[in-house]
């Protein structure tokens, strides 16, 4: 570079620099206090939910890297991926550098990306209240915290209008929902949970079990619920489970089978909370008219996914 | 307290009664006995309590059984049912079937035709068949450890490798490697059933070689021992009981171990009794685990291994500090 040139642009960089000095002080999930100089420009998230939450507060451009299992919206596809939370690929992650990265509490590369001198913000988006907050706490981090109300509007409104709009008998349906065969549930005290409790469906396992507890299956043979949820993967056996042929749900064909795209709506806790809202609503709305149908499609997510 | 072993085992038996009793009147409410019962609740402990709390006993029996053959063939304390890399391919096995769920359709199928419990038995089995094969024959002891170490060692990697790249199935691995006896019915205590009625007698036909054995090789063989005929069925029977045992209820921890020595500790044992006895032991350990397992939190359930692990890791420390087992003695 001439000297000239050095000089003509020496005084545009001093006056960007001007422009987003102001810092930014937040405090994130883990209690730690993270003053960032100014509105972040390349930003990496590591998890699903923040990397929606990113785009959707119009910031999709910032993004320059994300983990393995981000793959909404579109643009996150095309982005360099990272590792997850415990295999990140701290070399390559440390090349792109980013202004941020923002990543769940329990990512083990935290310290050391400190260490390398990069800003970290660790959030936990679990329950309803969380997702809010985390919006808001991105919103701060990107200089956009109307944007990040008017979402939290959006989202909360939608929740509100797929309740509204469900028919009476779609109500007070209890309801089942597996997260996992072994079997785990998501209860009244999940995030899950709570979008059901919204749509006043009832949860047969009550809040005071935790989100995700690991149940008796008997447990849930005894509740016998009239609708169950469950992921196309731990679906194919349910009905063979010894007990399960008896239960309402798997008698009146009430089983809401999810496909891999809509499970990934419907475990994390981002901004699409509001399809999430929506997708259990359909399962209701078809539970109250008749057998749900079956998805028609064979099950197929290549291994990667987060399902 | 030195009862003979018919006194032992009438002693077991009738533990094994008591809890069954309790087995069948422990559900996800904790407490709901069998003369409270409904229609419903009577379809509830035919169908899930009963086939659970049978088919607990039968898997904590087969690897006790399991157990007990590795001891006395292998003459090492320590020898448990995993020892061959059982455990390692059977977990292996049904990470490889969870990986094939969801590739395509026709994996998708083929994968769930094999199901949880086909894919774990044939992984368990065939991890057996690989160390057998890396440790060239049954001949030599050393070797045949050294191989079960390394293939379970590498299968291990292999299934941590798979549910990395595959986190959905993180939960359901997990669960199986702890151990888990809330999905047993009917058809899986008539599997658990068949195995046991295969290898317990293999194994008790071959207890007089094994009390040769515990002499030494040589002097076995001067008995008149056929060592590798010996080896070979007990290594059938011991790899067959864990697999069946292993596909069912995921790896439970230490019952297989512990049981023998348990057994032991009650007085010394020819191996026809100790092979007699360590089921009946192994299956009231296991069942009472199962019954605290879905006991204690109800309705929640703790997974099993962590209890079998506390219950006989527990008494087994009380009985070395309280008597002396052979193990802990000063020679």
């Amino acid at each position: 570079m001439t000297m000239t040139r050095r000089l003509l642009v020496a005084p545009l960089l001093a006056l960007s620099a001007l422009a987003q000095a102001a810092p930014i002080t937040l405090k994130d999930d883990r209690g730690a206090t993270v003053t960032l100089p100014g509105v972040p420009q390349r930003v990496v998230s590591l998890l699903p939910s923040l990397t929606e939450t990113v785009c959707e507060l119009g910031d999709c451009a910032k993004l320059v890297g994300v983990d393995r299992f981000s793959n909404f919206p579109e643009r996150a596809q095309k982005l360099p991926k990272l590792g997850g939370l415990e295999d990140t690929a701290v070399e390559a992650l440390a090349a792109l550098k980013p202004d941020v990265v923002l990543l769940g509490v329990s990512a083990r590369i935290i310290d050391r990306l400190e260490s390398l001198g990069l800003k970290v913000i660790a959030l936990e988006p679990k329950r309803m209240a969380d997702v809010q907050r985390v919006i808001g706490t991105l919103g701060q981090v990107l200089d956009r915290p109307d944007d990040a109300r008017r979402l939290w509007n959006r989202i909360d409104g939608h929740i509100t209008q797929s309740a509204a709009t469900l028919p009476p008998a779609a109500r007070g349906l209890t309801v089942y929902y597996e997260v996992d065969s072994a079997p785990y549930a998501a209860g009244a005290a999940s995030f899950m949970g709570e979008i059901l409790t919204r749509l006043g469906a009832r949860n047969i396992v009550p809040p005071e079990l935790g989100p995700f507890p690991k149940l008796n299956p008997e447990f849930i043979v005894r509740a016998d619920p009239q609708v169950i949820m469950v992921g196309q993967r731990s679906a194919p056996g349910l009905p063979q489970r010894p007990g399960w042929a008896a239960l309402r749900a798997v008698k009146n064909q009430r089983l809401c089978v999810w496909v891999p795209a809509e499970s990934d709506v419907l475990v994390r806790p981002g901004p699409r909370m509001s399809e999430a809202a929506a997708l259990m609503a359909r399962c209701l709305r078809q539970a109250a008219a008749g057998p749900v149908p079956l998805p028609t499609d064979a099950f197929t997510a290549p291994p990667g996914g987060m399902r | 307290m030195n009862l003979g072993t018919q006194g032992r085992a009438a002693l077991l038996l009738t533990a094994t009664a008591g809890l069954f009793a309790l087995g069948l009147s422990i559900g996800s409410t904790g407490w709901s006995p069998l003369t409270a019962a409904d229609d419903s609740l009577r379809q509830i402990l035919w169908d899930i309590r009963a086939p659970r709390t049978v088919g607990a006993w039968l898997a904590g029996a087969l690897l006790a059984l399991a157990g007990a053959i590795g001891q006395g063939l292998f003459r090492n304390p320590l020898a448990d049912p995993y020892l061959l890399g059982s455990s390692a391919g059977a977990s292996l096995g049904l990470a490889v079937m969870l990986f094939f769920v969801g590739i395509s359709p026709a994996s998708t199928a083929l994968a769930l035709r094999v199901g949880m419990t086909g894919s774990a038995f044939i992984g368990s089995v065939a991890a057996v068949m690989l160390t057998l094969a890396l440790a060239r024959g049954v001949e030599q002891t050393l070797r045949l450890l050294l191989a079960g170490v390394i293939v379970g060692v590498v299968l291990g990697s292999g299934t941590a490798l798979l549910t990395l790249i595959n986190l959905d199935v993180m939960r359901t691995m997990q669960s199986f490697m702890l151990g888990s006896t809330g999905f047993l019915g009917w058809n899986s205590v008539l599997v658990l059933c068949a195995a046991l009625a295969v290898a317990g007698p293999m194994a008790l036909g071959c207890s007089r070689g094994l009390d040769a054995l515990s002499l030494g090789e040589a002097t076995a063989r001067t008995l008149g021992v056929r060592l590798t005929l010996l080896r070979l069925l007990l290594i059938a029977a011991m790899s067959l009981s864990t697999a069946a045992a292993v596909a069912q209820c995921g790896l439970v921890a230490f019952v297989g171990l512990v049981a023998p020595h348990l057994v032991r500790s009650w007085g010394s044992v020819t191996h026809g009794a100790l092979l007699l006895l360590a089921p009946l032991t192994g299956g009231t350990l296991l069942l009472t685990a199962d019954v605290a397992a879905r006991w204690i939190i109800a309705p929640q359930e703790l997974p099993v291994g962590t209890v079998t692990a506390l219950l006989g890791g527990s008494y087994l420390l009380w009985l070395m500090h309280r008597r002396g087992l052979p193990l802990g003695r000063r020679r």
